[in-house]
């Protein structure tokens, strides 16, 4: 619209009373915040999504005669220092020269960690001296030392050698597969079964040690759990000396299947071959052996448990160990903060003190988490779960049971660090309720709490939830606090197996916040870690959104359920 | 000019010219007074309210109506800081005594708000909700009764093929007729409404209007008025209060067509309020 300048219009002195000054900050801001988000998740998405693409391998003959293999993995510019420029021939130094001093390195992931006793390997441009991206050479997975880049040799199967080229890969992938079953069946015996028993017989220990603690040792009830017990302990030892045999025949078996690998230097090593995880032509695949490949190392990091310090395998006791954490942490919240917000806003006389109790739970929602950890080991773990150990579990002193960190009391120390916000935001619900609402059911002969239970909670229902969520997303992403109550980088057993009581809620657990922080600064490699990092946070985004997601559902569900009922 | 008395605010006798209802009174309303803290909103506030009959409480906004209205049901036991003296007596016993079952009294008035309140709830659980508090599992008693409520308040025919839709899908005047439905449901023997029609349309207000007419004699309405010609049309006595105090007290022909004292005078006919 053109405004031509008119008597008739008056306008005022100055900006703020002819326009609106501020709307360009402000939606400036919104979408400067909205841009920080999104760019922050297509980070984390582009970075995670790409981790487990197979790279091509190159191959590099250096100028001083050496030979490097591995994935690029980034590249750079940087200086070079003096002696390194002197040392260049004339070409080289020119160049760098022209270049103000700088010259291009890469950064090259060559695995075989055992032969060079590094992962990764800087190499500068100007000393490659030819680059190539041959067939034939393979990229391995291992079960331990971390990747092996190099060429295959030989396969030995039932103690008889096969040279390189009379067989192919297909052959080499199907003793692969039935080479992984025995490693499986060894697994499964070694783990669950003896396991199972190793648990049972320590329970009985544990029964007989309490026996004694209680009647002594002469007593007649400890001499008839004796007897008990060595009776039925034979056929668990027979039971467990045919498990160990069935365990070594398969091991033996699996000795007579061997691959022998070289890498580009020329080393050779010698690898069983139920310690290969998989291995690929990384210069031969289709797009469609890409993306089977990509698909095996996804299912691989959801489905199993970590290897080599965290940096290599799954982390399904992590996915595990937070979302059993988060269920128990809102399952505690819920009850505690919704009655506690009852109290406040229908029953308490609204005075001073209950102003001085508001303001007191808004700033306990301010309290760094950190303190809630330390609070939650004082008192959780060492008070309260001291005495529990010396009432229930006095057996099993001086180990301690619930006496330290463990996922009931990392689920109870989240639960006091989110309870303001269930409060807080339930005490919101509550006063949105319109009075008309309570007068109306009050008016009908109904008591206060009949009054509260069927017309002020179901209406407050959707923003209670809200709160529920909000406690939930903050207690599923905090760290801080775990890691004095109960988280651990590698946990041995999940907190919850077939083995009674199920739930086992002293064990200490595997946490993806804790996971991501391990993976990315505690290992060995950090530069190998780095990509998980992204994977496990895409992971941890897609898990607390996945749980809020179905709360919001249930929420939803409810709305409609109090919108309309039926008698 | 200065042909009636002029009220005197602080000794004030006030004027009692009711028309008797044939059953007698009900409710002894006697020197009542209530104070908010310390503000004081009620002055010995002096009636009987006749069984059977419609009294309307009339007079400027704050005048102490709907407080003297809420008094009744002690609704306004839930305001912290509330004081009273005098007597209100129901059946020969003093709502204001300590021994004195709130709950069940509130059962035996039935009450209709400014605004229509109906429960999110369907529109069968709204009308039985007053049985249900007490626990009625009985599916007869309860479909009898809904039946019952909804025919009383006029709602049946509109509604009846659709109970479980919930009570938030009505029209303001259907909310309201439900309200009433809802209030006479546990079949009480008042029926206090409070400005019932001022947020209705004028066929909204002209339907819950009528329907006063039908439930007069079945049920002791006390209703609390802006309108005056609400009052008039559907009221047998009318009390007019000014600032806390009740200023005259007649039959509602009488109060409209000969005040007997100017301050009702100016205010009927709008000179001030």
């Amino acid at each position: 619209m053109t405004s031509a300048p008119s008597k008739r219009i008056v306008t005022g002195a100055d900006l703020s009373s002819r326009g609106e000054p501020y709307l360009w900050s402000m939606g400036g801001a919104l979408a400067l915040g909205l841009l920080m988000i999104f760019g922050f998740l297509a980070l984390v998405a582009w970075n995670g999504f790409a981790t487990f693409y197979p790279k091509p391998v190159e191959v590099l003959r250096l100028k001083d005669g050496s030979m490097v293999a591995g994935e690029p993995t980034r590249s750079e510019m940087y200086r070079l220092p003096k002696n390194e420029l002197d040392s260049l021939d004339q070409k080289a130094r020119k160049a760098v020269q022209e270049d103000k001093g700088f010259g291009r390195r890469t950064l090259y992931r060559t695995g075989n960690f055992d032969l060079y006793n590094e992962d990764f390997v800087w190499v500068s441009d100007f000393k490659v001296m030819e680059r190539s991206e041959p067939k034939t050479i393979l990229f391995i997975e291992r079960m331990e030392w971390g990747p092996f880049i190099g060429l295959l040799q030989a396969l030995t199967v039932k103690g008889e050698k096969l040279a390189a080229g009379s067989f192919t890969l297909d052959r080499l992938e199907e003793e692969h597969r039935k080479a992984v079953e025995r490693r499986k069946r060894v697994k499964d015996i070694e783990r669950d079964e003896m396991g199972a028993l190793n648990y049972e017989l320590d329970r009985a220990r544990l029964a007989l040690r309490r026996i004694a603690l209680e009647k002594g040792k002469e007593s007649p009830e400890y001499r008839a759990e004796e007897r008990r017990q060595d009776a039925r302990a034979a056929p668990l030892q027979t039971r467990y000396g045919l498990l160990q045999k069935e365990a070594e025949s398969i091991k033996r078996e699996d000795g007579l299947y061997s691959v022998v690998l070289r890498d580009i230097r020329g080393t050779e090593k010698t690898l069983a071959l139920s310690q290969l995880v998989r291995f690929y032509p990384a210069n031969d695949l289709t797009l469609r052996g890409k993306f089977k490949i990509y698909a095996s190392r996804w299912i691989e990091f959801l489905t199993a448990e970590p290897r080599e310090a965290n940096t290599e395998g799954g982390v399904l006791p992590a996915i595990f160990g937070t979302f059993v954490m988060t269920v128990l942490l809102a399952v505690a919240v819920a009850p505690f903060g919704i009655m506690a917000a009852l109290y406040l806003r229908e029953y308490a006389k609204q005075g001073r003190l209950v102003s001085l109790v508001r303001i007191c739970v808004n700033n306990l929602a301010g309290v760094p988490s950190i303190v809630y950890g330390v609070f939650g080991l004082g008192f959780f773990a060492y008070i309260l779960g001291g005495t529990i150990d010396q009432l229930f579990f006095p057996e099993r002193l001086p180990n301690p049971t619930f006496g330290s960190g463990g996922l009931l009391w990392a689920s109870l120390t989240l639960a006091m660090l989110t309870v303001p916000v269930v409060i807080v935001s339930t005490e919101e619900a509550l006063a949105a309720v319109p009075q008309s609402m309570r007068e109306g059911s009050l008016a009908c002969g109904a008591s206060k709490w009949q009054t509260i239970k069927n017309i002020v909670l179901p209406k407050a229902m959707p923003g209670i939830m809200t709160g529920l969520i909000l406690a939930m997303a903050r207690g599923a992403g905090e760290v801080a606090p775990l890691m004095l109550v109960g988280v651990v980088k590698i946990a041995p057993s999940l907190p919850l197996d077939d083995l009674f009581p199920f739930l086992h809620l002293e064990r200490s657990f595997m946490h993806l916040g804790f996971h991501i922080y391990d993976v990315g600064f505690q290992s060995r490699n950090s530069e190998a870690g780095k990509p998980m990092v992204f994977v496990t946070t895409l992971l941890l985004i897609g898990l607390v959104a996945v749980m809020n997601a179905t709360a919001i559902y249930i929420r939803n569900r409810l709305k409609r359920k109090y919108y309309v009922g039926h008698f | 000019m200065e042909a009636k008395a002029r009220v005197d605010f602080d000794n004030t006798d006030t004027i009692y010219h009711t028309k008797p209802g044939g059953g007698g009174s009900i409710l002894d309303i006697e020197r009542f007074c209530l104070w908010y803290g310390r503000a004081q909103a009620l002055f010995n506030n002096t009636l009987n309210i006749e069984r059977g009959l419609v009294t309307a409480l009339i007079g400027p906004s704050g005048c102490g109506k709907s407080t003297l209205l809420r008094s009744l049901n002690r609704m306004n036991d839930l305001i912290a800081g509330l004081s009273i003296s005098g007597t209100i007596v129901f059946e020969g016993k003093n709502i204001y005594d300590p021994d004195v079952d709130v709950i069940g009294l509130r059962k035996r008035m039935g009450m209709v708000f400014q605004k229509p309140n109906p429960f999110p709830m369907s529109i069968a659980d709204n009308v039985t909700y007053p049985l249900k508090v007490d626990h009625v599992t009985d599916r007869r008693v309860l479909e009898d009764t809904l039946e019952r409520a909804l025919k009383g308040a006029a709602l049946w025919d509109e509604v009846k093929d659709r109970l479980k839709d919930s009570a938030l899908g009505l029209s303001g005047g259907q909310q309201q007729r439900l309200c009433i439905a809802r209030a006479i449901a546990a079949d009480p023997d008042f029926l206090l409404m409070d400005e019932p029609c001022s947020a209705l349309d004028p066929l909204a207000t002209t339907k819950i209007e009528d329907l006063i007419n039908e439930l007069k004699g079945r049920y002791t309405i006390i209703i609390v008025t802006h309108n005056m010609q609400q009052a008039a049309r559907v009221s047998d006595n009318t009390a007019f209060l000014y600032l806390g105090r009740l200023i005259e007290y007649g039959e509602t022909n009488a109060i409209f067509t000969r005040p007997r004292l100017r301050q009702t005078e100016d205010y009927i006919t709008g000179r001030f309020g």
